[in-house]
């Protein structure tokens, strides 16, 4: 690197790497220069001119925010000249600013608040009528209120640079310039309420949390989203058992502050009004709410009677519920209900990656690494709208580093718009000396390659002669943690070979069992009819399978437990419970409770997200994580397998679900907002 | 859209007049030209631009509506641009403008019903040493009295009919 440059900030000595603006030397020493039109990581504006410093030797006031350091410049970033060009800067942007911060959603943590608290002259000389105009509605999710709006430009970049999409604009000129959407009146984007998000002041609101509350009345919870398998942080803002709103700005975890309109909008179906909130149980034919104490007894009776008569159990898991809950679904499976028939919907083919990968060590990319490497081959996937968070790294990663982008997709996709090179179709080997001349790669693919498909990738990769990383794409939030639990017929937790592999998904659906027990999945969803003599099912809806079962006990959504999940790239994350939900219950407890009544709880030990967690630290390789990682909201990368994987893994089952940005299987139907913008009719 | 053999030409000749990367330099001459021919910017129009310079339509209309002598709505067949800045003003350019209003019976950027005039009250044209100055599409007229505007605009009048 460079030698690092001196300069002198107010009166402080400091070093700086060369290239370094003023406004970041600042900042990194501790000294905060105020601004509303830069942000970190986007391009330059110099719009606002809050963050004007005094430069020795240069006669004007400088925007700090695009002047770099150079040796021997001395900066004063609070002298009298400096707050008075503030004083004046902040007066000029209230000129028409409406002041209706008693009523403002952005009132409490309004950027333009605090500038006007600390630097803001108190009151106004400007004495003429404020120019108003009608708040306009962008889409169900965005608002707009041109008078609040500084004209800062940061909404409209990051939806150009940040998110690729480019649905935002500035029209006209001077008091009447205002931000405009991509159709006229209204918006046709990815809806992702980034914009809101980095708008410095309320001119752009959420419909989904306007007037919904004040922001410091809100308790902020960390936690994972529960839709993609990207693994996104999300920080619930909940009051009174009720989320209000979902964004990530204190930019902690593998996502920073990125997130897609399933993470900040797509929390609404826990309060959706055909959610589930207490047992049901079929009597006479028709499902009855009853007593979680009846259901429970109903459930324990039926299994444990079907074990006396030596009859054959099914039991379906979820790749949306916990590590935790896999975990002990499938010791509940195989010891108490003595079945390897366990499986759950796989939706990408890791365990054939991981067995190519034997021997090797750290061939697995991190989300991090899809910001820092230098170059990728994506395969099959539409990441922008199946995988945004990974997208916006690699976007992310051409901006800044000029990385090298690959694609092998069977249609356009967004990263044609920067690509090296972009082939439509499967022929990745006539990229193979384009490759070798790269210094590093990462290669992500989708559920099109599977089984030998995934060994020849490998090879590939392996023969190019430099450093590759793989990410074997999967749809939802913990796919990776069912398989690495060992919700599988053929492989217990930490992929060891269960010896006498049992039915999969598709089998136990169409096998007469003599119980079936479904998890979080909705295997009857295309209209097929039950087959097992008892079924009971743990959901948050009345799906298609839930309205087939004999007991039908509602569980609680990912907002409303503890426990941890596991991404696309393998990182642990925890889940920190946001809300209740009257009625409904965890699905580890409610596991735990059938145990109980089974009178076999003994041997599948507490039922607490911690203590199964220590279970699969010590039975599962690569989760022995460290936990303080874990426990401050980090984000750990686990390696579940160095070995062959001696099992036939079944790579014809993969199927993945494409999910785009507005479905979410089952539960995207249960969330008004992703049904709401006009995008998911266009386009799912 | 299908351009005229005269405005593709224009527009493949500013393609190339900027380095490569650049193409979006064209925005500005690419949407005048364009206007001087079909008489207004159209949503045609700025797809078209948009797509041959690779921009969004909402990057057109960004440009566009920031700049006054691009025009959303057909403008006259004759657009007369009256300066009322100062050296104008100075010498009578306001009541010029008045006059022209009445006697067109338009305000500012309107065009008559038959389509034949249009009228816009203009920031400077840089021709301050001939004030009061008028433009007629790109013609100007210096020194221009109410009586010279009449003549004028009857002498188009004339050449329309």
């Amino acid at each position: 690197m460079a030698d690092p440059v001196k300069l002198t900030i107010d009166g402080r000595e400091i070093h700086a790497a060369p290239g370094t603006l003023v406004i970041d030397a600042a900042k990194q020493n501790g000294i905060e220069v105020p601004a509303f039109c830069y942000y970190e990581g986007l391009t330059l504006q110099a719009a606002c001119r809050m963050c004007l410093v005094e430069i020795e030797k240069t006669p004007k006031l400088q925007t700090a925010c695009t002047v770099p350091v150079a040796e021997g410049m001395v900066v004063r970033t609070e002298t009298p000249q400096v707050a008075t060009a503030r004083k004046y800067m902040l007066e000029f942007l209230l000129t028409n600013h409406p002041l209706d911060c008693p009523v403002c959603d952005k009132g409490g943590e309004c950027e333009l608040q605090d500038m006007t608290f600390r630097y803001g002259v108190g009151e106004s000389r400007f004495t003429e009528e404020k120019v108003h105009t009608p708040e306009k509605q962008f889409s169900p999710v965005v608002f707009f209120d041109a008078p609040r709006c500084i004209l800062c430009y940061r909404c409209v970049r990051v939806c150009d640079e940040g998110l690729g999409v480019k649905a935002l604009g500035v029209i006209n000129r001077g008091v009447v310039s205002e931000i405009a959407p991509n159709h006229g009146d209204h918006l046709e984007c990815d809806e992702c309420g980034a914009c809101i998000d980095i708008c410095p002041v309320g001119a752009l609101t959420s419909g989904a949390y306007r007037y919904q509350t004040r922001p410091w009345e809100m308790t902020h919870v960390g936690t994972i989203c529960t839709h993609c398998a990207d693994g996104c942080k999300t920080t619930l803002g909940t009051r009174n058992d009720r989320i209000l709103r979902g964004n990530n700005r204190d930019r902690s975890g593998v996502n920073g502050e990125f997130l897609c309109i399933k993470g900040r909008y797509g929390f609404d179906f826990y309060d959706h009004p055909e959610r589930l909130q207490a047992p049901l149980l079929r009597v006479n034919g028709k499902l009855e709410e009853v007593s979680w104490a009846q259901a429970l007894n109903a459930v324990a009776q039926k299994f444990n009677q079907t074990l006396a008569d030596g009859g054959t159990f099914g039991v379906i898991g979820s790749n949306h519920t916990s590590n935790e809950e896999n975990f002990y679904l499938q010791k509940f499976a195989r010891e108490v209900l003595r079945t390897n028939h366990i499986d759950h919907h796989r939706t990408g083919d890791v365990v054939t990656l991981l067995d190519a990968l034997s021997g090797k060590e750290g061939k697995l990319a991190t989300v991090a690494d899809l910001y820092e490497r230098k170059a990728f081959l994506v395969l099959g996937a539409d990441l922008a709208l199946e995988h945004p968070l990974l997208s916006y790294q690699i976007r992310a990663n051409y901006r800044h580093h000029q990385a090298h982008i690959y694609v092998v997709t069977p249609g356009a996709v967004r990263e044609d718009h920067y690509s090296t090179v972009s082939l439509r179709g499967r022929d990745y080997a006539s990229l193979r000396d384009k490759l070798k001349a790269e210094s590093e790669l990462v290669v992500l693919f989708d559920d099109s390659y599977k089984g030998d498909d995934v060994r020849k990738l490998v090879e590939f990769g392996e023969s190019l002669g430099i450093p590759v990383k793989y990410i074997a794409l999967v749809d939802y939030s913990n796919s990776r943690g069912a398989v690495d639990m060992g919700v599988a017929p053929e492989l217990l937790p930490g992929y060891k070979p269960s010896g006498q592999p049992g039915m999969h998904y598709g089998e136990m659906r169409d096998a007469n069992l003599g119980a079936l027990w479904v998890v979080g999945a909705n295997p009857l969803k295309n209209g097929a009819q039950r087959k097992a003599g008892f079924l009971v099912v743990q959901d948050m809806f009345l799906t298609e399978t839930a309205q087939q079962a004999d007991v039908v006990l509602p569980a609680a959504s990912a907002y409303e437990k503890n426990g941890t999940v596991t991404n696309a790239t393998g990182e642990v994350q925890r889940l920190k419970r946001g809300i209740n939900t009257m009625g409904a219950k965890p699905d580890l407890e409610i596991m735990g409770f059938i145990a109980r009544e089974m009178g076999a709880a003994a041997a599948l030990g507490p039922w607490t997200p911690d203590a199964v967690f220590e279970q699969i630290r010590k039975n599962v390789r690569g989760y022995q994580v460290p936990l303080p990682v874990l426990m401050t909201g980090g984000a750990a990368q686990t390696m579940p397998v160095n070995g062959r994987i001696p099992v036939e893994s079944r790579p014809d089952l993969v199927h993945s679900d494409h999910n785009g940005l507005f479905a979410s299987g089952t539960l995207g139907r249960y969330s008004k907002v992703l049904n709401s913008v006009m995008e998911s009719r266009l386009r799912r | 859209m299908t351009l005229s053999p005269q405005l593709e030409a224009k527009f493949n000749k500013l393609l190339e007049s900027y380095p490569p990367g650049r193409q979006r330099s064209a925005m500005i001459p690419m949407l005048l030209y364009g206007q001087d021919e079909i008489g207004s910017v159209t949503d045609d129009l700025i797809e078209e631009v948009a797509g041959r310079i690779g921009v969004t339509a909402l990057q057109v209309n960004e440009v566009l509506s920031y700049y006054s002598m691009l025009h959303r709505k057909p403008m006259g067949k004759y657009h007369i641009q009256v300066c009322t800045n100062i050296s104008c003003l100075l010498h009578d350019g306001d009541k010029l403008y008045e006059h022209a209003c009445k006697k067109l019976g338009i305000g500012h950027k309107e065009a008559t019903a038959d389509g034949q005039f249009s009228l816009e009250e203009v920031e400077c044209m840089g021709a301050c040493s001939w004030a009061p100055a008028i433009q007629v599409n790109y013609d100007f007229h210096h020194f221009v009295t109410p009586e010279q505007l009449d003549r004028l605009l009857d002498g188009l009048k004339k050449n329309a009919v």
